[in-house]
């Protein structure tokens, strides 16, 4: 890394810094309120990570720029709601897990064998095919109603700190499971990743295809393992987002919020996922409230964008991602 | 002997008769017939539902998928982000035609496309740094940014209160363009012009060196294309005919819009265009269009000939699940698309009846 592109980094981030602080200066926000914003933007920029972290597994182990990620998100979550309208809730769960895992196969054999050795970007259009074709598939099998996706998440807020700030601080608590889960997940993917031997294996496959290929790692298989567990992690991903919103259409274009994520955190990196996720959902969250007045309003929509497109200039590879990015 | 598709005979004396748009005979009076169809008898038979809902919509879209062609199959640079080029095309056309009255139509749209232009250079500048998916990611905050813009700076809808603008009535050169078959013959000549347009940058120097840019961007370094001229001036021409065909979309098809009417659903029906048409094909973002307007009306109208009823919504859900399918398809069997299907037949006929 050059010298100016660590400066420019590093300005970059203390710009945001001074952003992220600046209400609480100049303005007459209240410390309380600005927390909550803060909350707010953390919480929803780790149900961006979740989406974010399903497209970093699969590009990491088949170098596919998996588009249709949000799609898996609305179909694993549209399935699971609607299933557990004639099951119990863990009999739906292991259901749409093994329709998950199916659909992995299917795309692996359908989609990924006949392309294989293809350009990147023939493979970023074919996911654009897939996932038109689940949006289209997930809806005319289940329906394209708004479902209420109930597994029991604690709906009310809660007041916490009544006496260090003035009204209080209010937290979803919604949000803090969903943290949670989230945090879980991670988790359980880094146990996955480094301490079984699949896991060796996929991240042997992520390394270097070949070599891994000529010690006999079979990339095909490996290839539905890493599709099954991004079908796992959209699952997760749509259970939560289901929950705070219902499961409906738009679950799969809020997932394009994703793409700005691991721009800025990286492409080859589940915690660039993490970290890129939570610098997304705040900065979207603190320009809505403190910037968007100025502007009109609804600058959530290409805040993220704009921010990752000015962060690709001087740093394409991301935060975390490796550098293996051809620049021209 | 035209009859049969054969080039016998026809020999090619000066370089002008070798290099002309057709340089075979049988394709030549194809063309031609085709337009004198297409100017002549089309306007005399055709129904105004098959105006507006057809051939309008069809030739419109085509020449914004022509626009497309030429930045992601001849230049290789995909864009996430033409819905929002139509739309600067649209919004600038509406501005130019309320503010400025009394200018031209053709030069509404022309100056629309200039508009587009330079937003799109604007955007393009990333890919001089970055490729593939990273300017697909790009091209869409063009996208979401601009959906913003329109919906929400005041200035740009002329202060409406809703944000939904009409365009004003159409009339070039003192004729009121009123009827379908008025609109269509404006439209068929402007798609026209800029179809010829196209089909000669693409095969001239310029379009040569998208070409090379496209195929290996270091090569093409190498033998003396400079990137950044070849990479603009695809995002310049490209995004001028989608900024035209934006204008022309929302003054003649649409009358009054919305922004959602650009969003970024228009920007994947159009790479789908391009994707199932050709890459790289003029001929191709004609045939794509026509498939991807023809396909919903052909998905209406056949469960109920087949006396299966299906609800609307059921109809757009297969139609998302066709498309979608035949993007894998056509990347996978064909990534030449439709026009290389065209192209096959035309091989074949050449020798028909005979097998080789």
């Amino acid at each position: 890394m050059s010298a100016t592109q660590r400066n420019l980094t590093t300005a970059f981030f203390a710009i945001l810094m001074v952003g992220a602080v600046s209400p609480m200066v100049v303005g007459d926000a209240k410390f309380g309120q600005w927390l909550e914003v803060v909350l707010g933007g953390l919480m929803s920029g780790v149900l961006y990570s979740l989406v974010a972290i399903g497209l970093v597994l699969i590009f990491k182990a088949s170098g596919v720029f998996n588009f249709a990620q949000g799609a898996m998100v609305l179909f694993a979550a549209l399935t699971l709601v609607r299933l557990m309208e004639k099951l119990p809730f863990i009999a739906a769960l292991v259901l749409t897990l093994a329709i998950m895992v199916a659909l992995a196969w299917f795309i692996e054999r359908l989609v990924l064998r006949p392309l294989v050795n293809q350009e990147g970007i023939v493979l970023f259009m074919a996911t654009l095919g897939v996932a038109n074709f689940l949006d289209g598939f997930g809806q005319a099998v289940w329906g394209s109603d708004i479902y209420t996706l109930d597994i029991g998440m604690p709906k009310e807020p809660k007041i916490l700190f009544e006496g260090t700030f003035e009204g209080g601080l209010l937290v979803n608590m919604e949000d803090a499971m969903a943290a949670l889960i989230a945090g879980l997940l991670v988790a359980a993917l880094w146990v996955f990743f480094q301490k079984t031997a699949t896991g060796r294996a996929l991240r042997a496959v992520a390394d270097d295809h070949q070599a891994a290929q000529s010690i006999g790692i079979p990339l095909n298989r490996i290839w539905v393992i890493v599709w099954s567990v991004a079908g796992l992690v959209a699952l997760v991903a749509g259970v939560i987002w289901g929950s705070k919103l219902g499961v409906q259409f738009s679950l799969s274009q809020i997932a394009l919020k994703a793409l700005p994520v691991v721009i800025l955190g990286g492409f080859t990196s589940i915690p660039g996922a993490v970290i890129g996720g939570l610098i997304i959902g705040l900065g979207e969250k603190i320009s809505e409230v403190y910037l968007g007045p100025m502007l009109g309003g609804g600058i959530e929509n290409w805040f993220a964008y704009v921010l990752a497109l000015i962060f690709l200039l001087f740093r394409p590879e991301g935060l975390f991602g490796e550098v293996r990015i051809d620049r021209v | 002997m035209t009859v049969i598709y054969r080039e016998t005979g026809q020999f090619k004396t000066t370089y002008a008769s070798d290099q002309q748009l057709f340089p075979i005979l049988q394709d030549r009076v194809f063309v031609i017939g085709f337009l004198v169809f297409a100017f002549g008898v089309l306007p005399f038979i055709g129904t105004e539902y098959l105006f507006l809902a057809i051939i309008i919509p069809f030739l419109i879209l085509s020449l914004a998928a022509i626009g497309l062609n030429i930045l992601v199959g001849y230049c290789g640079q995909v864009s996430l982000g033409t819905g929002a080029f139509m739309s600067i095309g649209a919004y600038s056309a509406y501005n130019l035609a309320v503010r400025v009255p009394d200018l031209n139509l053709l030069v509404v749209f022309i100056l629309a496309g200039v508009f587009a232009t330079i937003v799109g250079v604007l955007f393009g500048i990333p890919s001089l740094r970055i490729k593939g998916f990273y300017l697909a990611v790009a091209t869409l905050a063009a996208q979401f940014f601009v959906d913003w813009l329109f919906a929400r700076v005041k200035w740009f809808t002329n202060d409406s209160s809703s944000g939904n603008v009409s365009a004003p009535p159409l009339a070039i050169f003192g004729y009121a363009i009123q009827t379908p078959v008025q609109q269509y013959l404006l439209v068929l000549a402007i798609v026209c012009v800029f179809a010829l347009i196209a089909r000669n940058l693409t095969r001239g120097a310029i379009g040569r060196s998208w070409m090379a840019t496209r195929d290996m961007d270091v090569a093409a370094e190498v033998i003396g294309i400079r990137p950044l001229h070849a990479k603009l001036s695809a995002f310049a021409v490209s995004s001028f005919f989608i900024g035209v065909a934006g204008a022309l979309w929302a003054f003649i098809r649409l009358g009054s819009w919305e922004p959602l009417a650009f969003d970024v659903n228009r920007s994947f029906q159009l790479l789908f265009m391009v994707i199932i048409g050709g890459l790289g094909s003029i001929l191709g973002s004609f045939l794509g269009a026509a498939f991807i307007v023809i396909l919903p009306l052909a998905l209406n109208q056949l469960p109920t000939a087949l006396g299966i009823p299906l609800s609307t919504a059921m109809i757009s859900h297969i139609e998302f699940m066709v498309f979608g399918a035949l993007i894998v398809f056509f990347l996978i069997v064909e990534p030449h698309g439709l026009a290389r299907l065209w192209a096959i037949g035309k091989e074949k006929l050449r020798l028909w009846p005979f097998p080789h």
